[in-house]
């Protein structure tokens, strides 16, 4: 599903974020992404949806090239994906319905289709009845819901995480994870960094370690190992 | 592209006209000026053509013949005018006739010259038109170098001053107009810019789920058309009505039998379309700069 190949990236301030990176995620797999700040977590998720390219090596998703794919197909590549961030990233004057539904319209889904699925997504994210609010209208832990769902309503086989929890209380934390469990176990491959101690070790996946852009630990069914 | 796709589009550019109202609204003011102008400068840079046009289509050279030339020899020079390749018309005026036009041309005043019809001092003559008019000029040089030519006259004069004038306000005119297009498109594209700034989260979360650059940027590209077509209603409003004005009340005064006014049909209509297209042009143009510079996808 997911293969580096000595991926290095430095960006054009000088600074190295990854330094030989080679790993491989299979399909369905859940993989949390640990390390001190400014280790290259970040870098590392962002090389998955071609967000930024590798100065050195490959990746590859699902048996495509990122590093030679052309810039107009890049679209098509991220439909495929779905990316979270910690903080939502949503739309202000648009309903929590037209937030999601909107995934579908810039990629030009029929009406028809695009009701479907986001009611269907409404329904898994538990915010059916919240469908008309506006998102300043929500707590965060709601409006995270709402972000994922926006992220997984075309059904994309990868979805992406950067630390989804890092704004949120553990209570409302352990309810999206909840979530991405649900989706992980309908097969979804799953890769969250994350800073939460709690959660990895709790939750027990994967763990791959990074640090100053090398990963140091990968160990399924991993600890933490940092004292937060 | 799908029709609902299309649609959604121009609802968005209509939303982003909507959105900056007071930018929207200086750039369509820069359109409508330019266009106002535009249309002045076409309306009296193509009449004047026109009136050139017919001027130079009556121009004719006036051979002058020798006054010691005997019949045998201005028949010769008859021939040697017509051997010209690109003289059309060969006329022969006596100078009785060269007389009575000078008397008719003068009206009251011509009365005077009629003591000269005892002792007539004027030239016979040869009137000659050269097929296209630009020829004018080395036709009558030609005929300067021939025998038994006293002079060889053409309103040469009026011609240079008109053409001279002609380019001199075309000039001038196109240099201010591409001024004022060049202003008008800068402010175009800064009000996309400034859309496509108010948009950057949006624009971002497109990107995110797999919009196609050309998804994304059409809206914007419709904004800027939308700005230059609306610019455009005031001056094809100003050009129909204004020409029709003109064109009513001037035909009739005008006593110079080659100047005269294009006619309002189809001349206003092709105005019209004209100012139409590059409206939308400058509004094409300033929104691609914008998307260009600023829409990084
Ligand atoms: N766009 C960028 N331009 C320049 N340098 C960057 C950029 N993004 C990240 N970096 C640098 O690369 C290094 C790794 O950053 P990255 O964001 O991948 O770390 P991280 O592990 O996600 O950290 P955090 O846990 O704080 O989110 C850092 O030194 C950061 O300053
Ligand atoms: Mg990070």
């Amino acid at each position: 599903m997911i293969e580096m190949k000595g991926v290095y990236k430095t960006y054009p301030n000088g600074v190295t974020a990854l330094n030989g990176v080679n790993v491989t995620i299979n399909k369905g797999e859940f993989v949390y992404v640990v390390g001190p700040s400014g280790a290259g977590k970040s870098t590392f998720i962002k090389m998955m949806y071609r967000q930024e390219k590798p100065s050195r090596g490959s990746v590859t998703i699902n048996g495509v090239n990122l590093t030679t794919l052309k810039e107009r197909k890049v679209p098509y590549l991220r439909r495929d994906i779905g990316v979270v961030f910690q903080d939502f990233k949503l739309l202000p004057k648009l309903t929590v319905y037209e937030n999601i539904a909107f995934a579908l319209e810039v990629i030009e889904d029929s009406p028809k289709k695009i009701r479907r699925k986001v009611m269907d997504v409404l329904d898994l994210v538990k915010l059916k009845n919240k469908a008309r609010f506006l998102p300043d209208e929500l707590s965060g832990g709601e409006q995270q819901r709402i972000s994922i769902a926006r992220a997984i309503v075309n059904r994309p086989s990868l979805v992406i995480a950067d630390e989804p929890t890092g704004n949120l209380d553990p209570d409302t934390s352990w309810d999206i994870m909840r979530i991405f469990e649900e989706i992980n176990s309908r097969g979804t491959t799953v890769v969250m960094a994350t800073h939460s101690k709690e959660i990895v070790n709790t939750l027990k996946k994967r763990v791959i370690a990074i640090e100053n852009g090398r990963i140091v630990r990968d160990e399924l069914r991993g600890e933490y190992g940092y004292e937060n | 592209m799908k029709i609902r796709t299309l649609g959604r589009h121009f609802r968005e550019g209509g939303k982003n006209i909507l959105r900056n109202g007071w930018m929207t609204l200086a750039s369509v003011g820069a359109v409508t000026t330019t266009l106002i102008l535009v249309g002045l400068f076409l309306m009296l840079m193509l009449n004047l053509n026109q009136i050139a046009e017919n001027v130079e289509r009556d121009v004719e050279i006036k051979v002058l013949i020798d006054l010691t030339a005997e019949e045998q020899q201005i028949n010769e020079l008859e021939q040697q005018l017509r051997n010209i390749p690109e003289v059309s018309i060969v006329q022969f005026s006596s100078k009785e006739d060269e007389l009575n036009q000078l008397i008719e041309s003068m009206g009251e005043d011509g009365q005077a010259f009629e003591l000269f019809e005892q002792d007539n001092p004027l030239n016979d003559a040869f009137i000659v038109k050269t097929e296209d008019p630009i020829d004018t000029f080395q036709v009558a040089e030609q005929i300067q170098t021939f025998d038994y030519v006293s002079e060889v006259a053409y309103a040469e004069d009026v011609i240079r001053k008109l053409f001279t004038f002609n380019e001199y306000a075309r000039y001038v005119g196109l240099g201010f107009i591409i001024a004022l297009i060049l202003t008008a498109v800068f402010l175009v594209s800064n009000t996309i810019k400034i859309t496509i700034m108010a948009r950057s989260k949006e624009i971002g979360i497109m990107k995110l789920v797999g919009a196609t650059n050309s998804f994304i940027r059409w809206p914007f590209f419709i904004e800027g058309l939308l700005m230059g077509i609306l610019g455009s209603i005031l001056p094809i409003g100003l050009v129909m009505g204004g020409y029709y004005y003109l064109y009513q009340n001037l035909t009739d005064r005008i006593q110079f039998p080659f100047v005269e006014l294009l006619p309002y049909h189809p001349f206003a209509y092709q105005l019209s379309l004209i100012l139409l297209a590059i409206g939308a042009f400058i509004g094409v143009w300033g929104s691609v700069m914008s998307i260009r510079k600023f829409l990084k996808v």
